[in-house]
């Protein structure tokens, strides 16, 4: 905002609204699958129940981190699973490079993994002449698209089907003008099915990390972790250092929760253990910190690592689903993404926090109850005592808060500006006005409260 | 019991009208209403830009004004929200607590404090009711829709006791109108996007009017049904239990 020369939400998402009628068909998708959360929540009456005790589990898991990252990497070692540790994005890639560059090849299959889009893994490996396929759906229509996912469960929500069926004309060769869903399913169907058999290697994102057996968790819908995984000799998992639970018996409430959260789903259709590499085959995970015990130092937002990627905090989201996952411009988008980017540039994402109303809702949809919407008034603090304000903004605050704290100065402004808004309102009705450029300013009444209750019961 | 009225800035300086039925109705109902004169602002504006750092003086104001009531009155949720969360003060914390635990809510005043069960008010409209974002998730006078929980909503259970009224349903029941104090200007777009929306619920289930206990959100929905020349007004709830029958 200060000095950054990248557009900032309000600007993006103000180029998203230049198309209203997308706009409000982006708004209806994702509401919808709001309305198919709250159908699956509502058969449920322990549902609050579930929500607090997950929300308490990964409160202890927080305090108590460290023990259970390392019983998780002594029982992964025990497992023979190669463990491997990054500081941050960019030792991360190098450890995933250094594998790929180990056995000699050049290409890679990998599955959804919200981490390696955060560490620009796809980018650092292409520099380095490597090719990463993507095999989640959603994800491989935005890598054709040369996009960054604009949400973390939905990748391409903000892509129409015939947007689709002209990637796919372009690069899969399907005829022009296609957009039947089967048809295009069934084409990334075969150009998938050819990737899994020839990749040597995949990468996998985690969804849970079990300390006490040293196994992990991968879901997906399209089971394609699994074919990436299962035909591979190399199986690469990456994991951020929250994605650990203590026990087995915690998938019970976590697996339950995710994806009635995410799309109003029971269960993802497949919740895949990693226990070992089968006979022959590699298998490393890669424990990424990035900035997360950074977090989980500062007290006011150590909870937003509770989080498990459901996205139901965008779905429900009005700005969010008024303004596209891409106006966010970090790979995490929506509440949860504003709330965690400050934390790794302030000043970059400086403008996040404030796209947002705090109406609240992101932070009574999440199912480990993280109090989005709170931490989101609280980053605004942190963010203008850093200095990442405008001074326009700032002179205007203070000229607030003159008037605010004195009654009489406040009693006069008012008056005043009440009979520029009767006698002159060209002054205020004019293009530099934001607020008068789509809606009209409130009639000035003839009188305040204030000068009414003098005159009817100040004598009283 | 003696009441202190607090009239946020924005309420007293253009819709006097809700503030003057809130004073009226709570007198009606027998209760001494006292509006300290030297008030102006709850502070909001400013913390929720991040410069909650210069309220101190609209802190020691509040707490000035009124930590001698029984009982501090506002009609708007938004505002006793940020006093119920935000207020504070270095050198008078404890009044600043006590002050903290006696704000209110008007609708959650009547049917909380008052255990207002019949009111003599009439009309005769359909009305929309817009659940405040503040009022419902913040001080919870009504259930959100987030929650598996028994709905409730202590606007409607009063509005209900108006002769008259219709009460029109609506499609997303508590979706914000997006006002969000400076946000409404900083994000213009968005916005004004989630305000058209809004008001488009309410007017598809033919509103004659809007009602609801935050003045800030009839604000940014009146601002988008007259510049789209609509005759359906935005209208506080004070005003219409206040309304006497005529």
């Amino acid at each position: 905002m200060s000095t950054t020369s990248t557009k900032d939400h309000a600007e993006l998402a103000g180029q998203f609204n230049a198309d209203e009628q997308r706009v409000d068909w982006h708004d209806e998708t994702l509401w919808w699958i709001r309305q198919k959360r709250d159908k699956a929540v509502n058969q449920f009456p322990e549902w609050e129940l579930l929500r607090e005790t997950g929300s308490k589990i990964k409160e202890h898991t927080l305090s108590n981190l460290g023990n259970y990252l390392e019983a998780f990497e002594a029982n992964a070692l025990a497992n023979g699973i190669t463990v491997h540790w990054a500081a941050d994005a960019k030792e991360h890639n190098q450890i995933v490079h250094g594998i790929i560059k180990k056995h000699g090849v050049n290409r890679m299959v990998k599955s959804k993994s919200m981490l390696t889009e955060e560490c620009h893994l796809n980018e650092y490996l292409a520099e380095n002449g490597i090719e990463v396929i993507d095999s989640d759906l959603g994800e491989r229509i935005v890598q054709l698209a040369k996009e960054p996912p604009s949400h973390i469960v939905l990748p391409c929500i903000h892509k129409k089907k015939e947007e689709i069926g002209d990637l796919f004309h372009e690069h899969l060769g399907t005829p022009a003008g296609v957009s039947d869903p089967q048809i295009l399913a069934e084409t990334a169907r075969q150009h998938l099915r050819e990737v899994f058999l020839t990749r040597k290697i995949a990468l996998t994102g985690v969804n849970f990390a079990v300390a006490e057996t040293g196994e992990f968790v991968v879901c997906t819908n399209e089971g394609n972790a699994d074919m990436g995984a299962h035909l591979s000799e190399v199986h690469i998992a990456s994991m951020g250092i929250e994605k650990i639970i203590p026990k087995r018996e915690h998938l019970g409430v976590f697996l339950r929760l995710l994806t009635r959260s995410a799309t109003g789903q029971p269960i993802t259709t497949y919740s895949s253990h990693y226990k070992k590499p089968r006979p022959g085959q590699e298998m490393h995970i890669v424990i990424v910190d990035n900035g997360r015990s950074v977090q989980l130092g500062r007290k006011d937002f150590r909870n937003s690592l509770k989080c498990i990627r459901c996205g139901a905090c965008m779905n429900t989201c009005p700005v969010y689903r008024r303004s596209g996952g891409h106006s966010y411009h970090n790979a995490i988008s929506g509440p949860i993404g504003s709330i965690l980017a400050p934390n790794l540039d302030m000043e970059k994402y400086a403008d996040l926090p404030f796209a947002s109303t705090l109406c609240g809702s992101c932070s009574n949809v999440c199912p480990v109850k993280i109090d989005i919407h709170d931490q989101l008034y609280k980053w605004r603090q942190v963010i203008v005592k850093a200095g990442y304000t405008t001074k326009t903004k700032s002179a205007g605050m203070k000229l607030m808060q003159w008037t605010l704290s004195s009654p009489g100065i406040y009693h006069a402004a008012g008056k005043a500006g009440r009979m520029v808004m009767k006698y002159a309102p060209f002054a205020v009705n004019n293009a530099l006005n934001p607020w008068y450029k789509q809606r009209d300013m409130p009639k000035p009444p003839a009188q305040s409260f204030d000068e009414w209750y003098k005159k009817n019961r100040g004598k009283k | 019991m003696t009441v202190g009225l607090f009239i946020p800035c924005y309420v007293d300086q253009f819709y006097p009208g809700a503030a003057i039925a809130t004073l009226q109705l709570l007198e009606k109902l027998g209760v001494t209403v006292v509006y300290p004169p030297k008030q102006t602002c709850c502070g909001q504006p400013m913390a929720n830009s991040g410069y909650e750092h210069l309220t101190t003086g609209c802190n020691e104001l509040f707490i000035d004004n009124f930590s001698d009531f029984d009982y501090i009155v506002s009609p708007s949720g938004s505002c006793i929200l940020h006093i119920k969360d935000h207020l504070h003060s270095e050198g008078r914390e404890n009044e600043a607590v006590q002050v903290r635990r006696k704000v209110y809510e008007l609708t959650e005043f009547l049917t909380d404090i008052l255990k207002v069960d019949h009111l003599d008010a009439t009309f005769p409209h359909k009305v929309g009711v817009h659940q405040s974002c503040h009022g419902q998730r913040g001080l919870k006078i009504s259930q959100m829709t987030e929650l598996v929980a028994e709905p409730f909503s202590k606007p409607v259970q009063l509005l209900n006791m108006v002769q008259g009224i219709e009460l029109i349903p609506l499609s997303r029941q508590d979706e914000c109108c997006g006002f969000g104090g400076t946000f409404c200007v900083a994000e213009e777009a968005v916005s004004v996007k989630m305000g058209v929306d809004r008001v488009a619920d309410h007017l598809e289930h033919g509103a004659e009017y809007i009602t609801g206990a935050d003045m800030s959100c009839l604000m940014h929905m009146e601002g988008i049904l007259r510049r789209q020349e609509s005759k359906v007004k935005v209208i506080h709830i004070a005003e219409i239990l206040n309304s006497s029958a005529q």
